[in-house]
């Protein structure tokens, strides 16, 4: 479904990305795991269009996509949620969620979509008419996640969706994860630091180190991995 | 009593033709961060399409109304083509770079429109068509307020509501607020900002121009300097009530209308910028954000 093929991508003079190579299926769950800084969100930035790739190509659904406009990969189905959910603080939910369909017109498929998202997180529904900026941490993540469904993807891409939240709604949120992947078929692309949650629902795994793919392997064999184990699962 | 209700009015006329100009000034802040110091040139240049157009049309004999519709429209629409173009050629290539290069710029844009029209135009005053008429309805209160002041209120009042209407529940309206809240979310959920910013440039502009010449067939004349004039107040009204606060612009404008009309009339026309400067010192010593500005959070 989407390729990545030795593709290059720098902030000025400092690279970034180097040569990257990954290939996600439909239906899969894939995790990108990496430290601080190793290229994890400018890999979803350059994927989404908002960082330029320098060389290389990304491929999706075997058309070239990385010369497109961010807007034009929303409409073929690439939607992410981005690191630090990034709600617009001075919508209410409702509103928020308007704004994940902006570029659909099918007022029916909307409604379907949302009473969707509301069945995942009964919590918006209550909160519909409060501004995005007043929920919390969890109901924040909630809402990013829905805002993006709202656009119906068949790629999800997913920036630290555990990042400073509880380990309760950590693990809440991983479970609608997988839900969203079983029910919708929708393709999920998973950038974590926390490789551990992360390897146990993905199906495979990348591992990025400075802007190079180092090791890519199921998750099962990832998380047998010694070196792994010693780097980012702390055992 | 009634020369205060008097001295009243016109500072809500004066106030509402500050607030169509402060929302173009607030808008463009709140959405790209910019001062357009250019924005009282589109105005100017709102009122002299007004001018020509209504010139051109009374030679033909058109009525009145017609007048007054054709050429705020076309003031409206050449006004927002010359908001546009100004944001595509001197804003939009300095989007990344340090935000003093694009208040330059701005600056810069408005001295050329300036000296443009005082080319084509030269710096003579140029009288102003009366186009709103004495109403016979408005006779028992003439002496308070006069039917010109009444249109300007009554046509702010319109356009403030449509305005509110349009950011409030339309799509481009949320896409506005959505572009100004957080750019990167705007173009991750698909929005075309730079489309969204055109947008910004032709409602602020289309209410400058409207401003423009209402204003000048109130005052019955213009030349290529009544922008700058007019701009620097409406800024001054934008600050003062919280820079990118839409409220807040049409707040500060009629607070700013009313202390220079009172000043006006109680102490000396010489003394309306004194007392709505201090007012402004005032404002940004005890609430610097403006009356109903935010202060910036800076979460870590």
């Amino acid at each position: 479904m989407l390729e990545l093929r030795n593709v290059n991508a720098a902030y000025g003079n400092i690279q970034v990305l180097h040569d990257i190579n990954l290939e996600i299926h439909t239906g899969e769950i894939i995790t990108l795991i990496g430290a601080n800084g190793a290229g994890k969100s400018t890999t979803l930035m350059a994927i989404s269009g908002i960082v330029a790739v320098r060389s290389g190509k990304i491929l999706f659904e075997g058309a070239s996509v990385h010369k497109l406009p961010p807007e034009k990969l929303v409409s073929m189905g690439i939607c992410q949620v981005p690191e630090g959910r990034h709600i617009f603080p001075a919508l209410t939910v409702m509103e928020n969620l308007d704004m994940g369909a902006f570029l659909r017109s099918d007022t029916e498929g909307i409604k379907k979509d949302l009473e969707y998202v509301f069945d995942l997180f009964p919590i918006l529904a209550d909160r519909r008419n409060q501004d995005g900026g007043t929920l919390s941490g969890g109901e924040q993540q909630m809402l990013a996640m829905s805002r993006a469904l709202m656009a119906r993807p068949k790629l999800l891409l997913l920036d630290e969706p555990s990042m400073g939240l509880a380990p309760l709604i950590i693990k809440q949120i991983f479970e609608i994860i997988q839900k969203i992947n079983k029910e919708h078929n929708t393709t999920i692309f998973l950038v974590e630091q926390n490789a551990n949650q992360a390897l146990h629902i993905a199906d495979r795994g990348y591992v990025i180190e400075n802007g190079v793919i180092t090791i890519s392997d199921s998750a099962e064999n990832l998380l047998k991995n010694q070196d792994i184990q010693k780097a980012y699962l702390g055992i | 009593m009634d020369y205060f209700i008097e001295l009243f009015f016109s500072g809500l006329t004066r106030g509402s033709i500050y607030a169509l100009i402060a929302l173009g000034y607030t808008m463009v802040y709140g959405i790209i961060g910019l001062i357009n110091f250019a924005h009282g040139e589109i105005y100017m240049i709102g009122a002299f399409t007004a001018f020509i157009v209504a010139t051109v049309l009374s030679i033909y004999g058109f009525p009145l109304l017609a007048i007054v519709v054709i050429a705020g429209v076309a003031a409206a629409v050449w006004s927002s083509a010359y908001g546009v173009t100004i944001e595509r050629l001197a804003y939009r290539p300095l989007r990344q770079a340090p935000r003093l290069a694009p208040l330059i710029s701005a600056i810069g844009m408005s001295i050329f429109l300036q000296n443009y029209v005082l080319l084509a135009q030269t710096s003579d005053f140029i009288r102003f068509p009366e186009l709103i008429p004495e109403f016979a309805f408005m006779e028992p209160v003439a002496h308070i307020v006069g039917s010109s002041d009444m249109v300007i209120l009554v046509t702010t009042a319109i356009v403030m509501i449509g305005l509110t209407c349009l950011i409030k529940y339309t799509k481009i309206g949320k896409a506005m607020r959505a572009t100004a809240q957080d750019k990167t979310m705007a173009v991750l959920v698909g929005i075309n900002v730079d489309r969204v910013i055109s947008a910004t440039f032709v409602i602020g502009s289309a209410l400058a121009a409207i401003g423009g010449m209402l204003i000048a067939s109130h005052i019955g004349q213009i030349n290529f300097y009544i922008g700058f004039i007019a701009g620097i107040k409406a800024f001054t009204a934008a600050v003062l009530g919280g820079i990118g606060s839409i409220p807040g612009a049409v707040l500060g404008s009629m607070i700013l209308g009313l202390t220079e009309s009172f000043a006006t009339g109680y102490v000396s026309s010489d003394y309306e910028d004194v007392f709505a400067f201090s007012l402004l010192v005032l404002i940004l010593i005890f609430k610097p954000s403006g009356l109903l500005g935010k202060a910036e959070i800076q979460k870590v």
